[in-house]
């Protein structure tokens, strides 16, 4: 352990609050505006002391969007859904499809793998907007175009390098000996991958699994362009506040909150594998 | 299971690690393989073990071509020097692994790790994970593991390097009886030369990829083959002396100091050559005439001695001498040879030169 001087607490106490802060600042404020009207947020001034009201929530899960010239439909809930299905389906997909793969690029060098696998993280510098074109006219023409497949299939730009080079690392760090005594034990490769492998980088899956949804969750151009209302994830349903009447703040700010809830949810759950999954890799047995 | 190793070589990328090796151990015997760190033990192991495929060679278990065989189908139990522990499970599961892997009943699986784990006093730490275990802990472990299914071909890479001293020792008076009663082939990897001579029927000696020396211990230390192998077993190391020995009416004798060390008879051949004379610290004695040489340092090790001395010319000689027996008083002594226990080798090559043939009967 270190030691430090009080000073140095004090500082480091302050430094740590000015970063909270920043960051935290703008989640606690859209919570605050959640419960508000849109009266009261646009006050000028604005107060953090106002009336707390639950209706911008319940318009939002009744699906009515009020406002004080018309009234319209909004199927934000459904939103959500789609959000569910397409972030679970495409971290699913890429775990099937990456976890064996980051094996492989792990443990056996062959030809071209380096080329293989760094082709795959490059789908990440590219830029979305780059491919959507052609993948919008490719999409139309197969009949993937505005179907939960099709979707699952093009986030596998965002989830599989992700999945792919973090559990790479992982598999990477475990001795191949502890493999070989499994085999030499008598157990077929197969059974050697599910039982000691899988295991032993599962803190790694799980990082990359829950970052790889983060990112999925939080994907707005490619659905944006590829999915029509049925199909939109929460990102760009949210569009859909930005009335000809105004901007309905108070109703945008309760679907944020709905929105990046199971989020923040997940990655506070999961905080304990990324701090378990570090660990591990320092105290080999 | 008998083996046989033919030609097998590995390289890693330029630089080959086994080069050209080939041996034989017959069904139930043991073998030890010895050398330096980076002789190529380990890889000829996991070669062996099908953990690494060889570039060339074959592997032959049972007089049956296993080269291509993948490890889970060669039957045989493997002891890691690095333990190799699978880190998320229990002692016990480590241990029952291979019974697993042999379709065993619950029940037999059980008490099969029991009865090995009482052998090798590991029976109280069943259910502690890998890393709450000691080192010595591990190794057992380990060593359980290799065991616990009965393989007929047992490979243990140097399973005593990461022990202390005292389990060491234990290990090494209980090891081969452990293996003898179990009747399996074993090849055994150590860079401890006295865990090679306790361990081995043969010995074998690999330096740099190759097999330089394959016999009984009593065979390496008293011949070996070459210079540096005559370095690897001893400790301390032997004393390696330049000399050109010269021949006079009394034999073939080599000058140290101005005083001349006669040589068994046989070594006429090696007259007037670059020559590298080795003498193994037990064979040299302080005695009232000598050579002369200055004392440096005395270690007492209680069953012996060891004392540094130089020669007038500053090279240095090791003498170990049994506990009890006199030694040097002052700082100044003379030591003399038993003319039979010296070795002489070419200085070039490095390679022994032999007496000629015949002459141990005649020194006898």
């Amino acid at each position: 352990m270190h030691h430090h001087s009080p000073i140095e607490r004090v500082l480091r106490g302050i430094a740590l609050l000015i970063v909270v802060l920043f960051f935290m600042f703008p989640i606690f404020w859209i919570l605050l505006m959640s419960l508000q009207t849109n009266e009261t947020i646009l006050r000028s001034p604005p107060s953090i002391v106002f009336e707390p009201t639950l209706s911008n929530y319940a318009a939002i899960i009744a699906g009515r969007l009020d406002s004080n010239v018309a009234s319209m439909g909004i199927d934000f809930m459904s939103n959500l859904m789609n959000s569910v299905i397409l972030s679970v389906g495409s971290v699913a997909l890429a775990l099937v499809l990456g976890v064996p793969a980051a094996y492989a690029f792990a443990r056996h060098k062959f030809r071209g793998s380096e080329d293989i696998a760094f082709t795959l993280l490059s789908f990440r510098f590219a830029p979305p907007l780059l491919v959507l074109l052609p993948l919008t006219l490719y999409f139309q023409q197969i009949g993937l175009a505005d179907t939960y497949f099709g979707l699952i299939w093009v986030y596998q730009l965002i989830c599989l390098p992700l999945i792919l080079w973090i559990v790479r690392g992982y598999f990477e760090d475990i001795s191949p000996d502890v493999e070989h005594a499994y085999r030499i034990a008598g157990h077929s490769w197969f059974s050697t991958f599910r039982r000691i492998s899988l295991p032993l980088a599962a803190p790694g899956i799980a990082a990359a699994a829950l970052l790889a949804f983060i990112f999925a969750w939080n994907n707005f151009i490619f659905a944006l362009v590829l999915a029509s209302a049925d199909k939109q994830p929460v990102t760009v349903g949210a569009l859909a506040f930005v009335t000809a009447s105004g901007i309905q703040y108070g109703q945008i700010a309760a679907a944020v909150v709905l929105s990046i809830t199971p989020t923040l949810a997940l990655a506070l759950y999961a905080q304990r594998y990324l701090v378990e999954g570090l660990s591990l890799g320092a105290v080999k047995g | 299971m008998s083996i046989r190793i033919e030609n097998l070589t590995k390289r890693f990328k330029a630089d080959s690690v086994l080069d050209d090796v080939s041996f034989e151990v017959p069904a139930g015997e043991t073998l030890v393989l010895f050398g330096p760190s980076g002789a190529g033990k380990t890889v000829l192991l996991r070669c062996i073990a099908g953990a690494v495929e060889a570039d060339e060679g074959s592997v032959w278990l049972n007089g049956k071509d296993a080269t291509d065989l993948p490890p889970e189908d060669r039957g045989l139990g493997m002891a890691f020097q690095n333990f190799a522990l699978f880190p998320h499970m229990s002692a016990e599961q480590n241990i029952a692994s291979p019974l697993e892997a042999r379709r065993i009943p619950k029940a037999g699986i059980a008490s099969g790790v029991r009865r090995v784990a009482e052998l090798l006093k590991i029976d109280h730490v069943l259910d502690h994970a890998p890393r709450e275990l000691s080192n010595g802990q591990k190794q057992r472990t380990a060593l359980a593991r290799a065991l616990v299914a009965a393989p007929d071909l047992l490979l243990l890479d140097d399973p005593l390097r990461n022990v202390d001293a005292k389990l060491r020792f234990e290990m090494r008076l209980e090891l081969p009886r452990l293996l003898a009663d179990r009747g399996a082939t074993v090849i055994y990897v150590t860079q401890d030369y006295k865990e090679a001579m306790a361990l081995g029927q043969t010995v074998a000696v690999l330096d740099g990829g190759r097999i330089a020396q394959i016999g009984t211990p009593e065979d390496i230390y008293l011949r070996p083959a070459s210079r540096a192998i005559s370095r690897l077993f001893g400790d301390p190391t032997i004393n390696l002396l330049d000399v050109t020995p010269e021949v006079d009416e009394r034999g073939v004798f080599v000058s140290l100091s101005g005083h001349r060390v006669p040589l068994s008879p046989g070594y006429e051949e090696a007259v007037g050559r670059s020559a590298v004379l080795g003498l193994r610290p037990e064979a040299v004695l302080f005695a009232e005439t000598g050579f002369p040489v200055q004392i440096e340092a005395e270690t007492p090790l209680n069953e012996k001695t060891i004392t540094l001395t130089t020669t007038a010319r500053g090279r240095e000689v090791f003498v170990s001498r049994p506990a009890g027996a006199p030694g040097p008083s002052g700082d100044k002594a003379y030591l003399t040879v038993e003319g039979a226990a010296t070795l002489l080798f070419d200085k070039a090559t490095g390679a022994r030169i032999e007496p000629a043939s015949g002459a141990d009967e005649v020194a006898a």
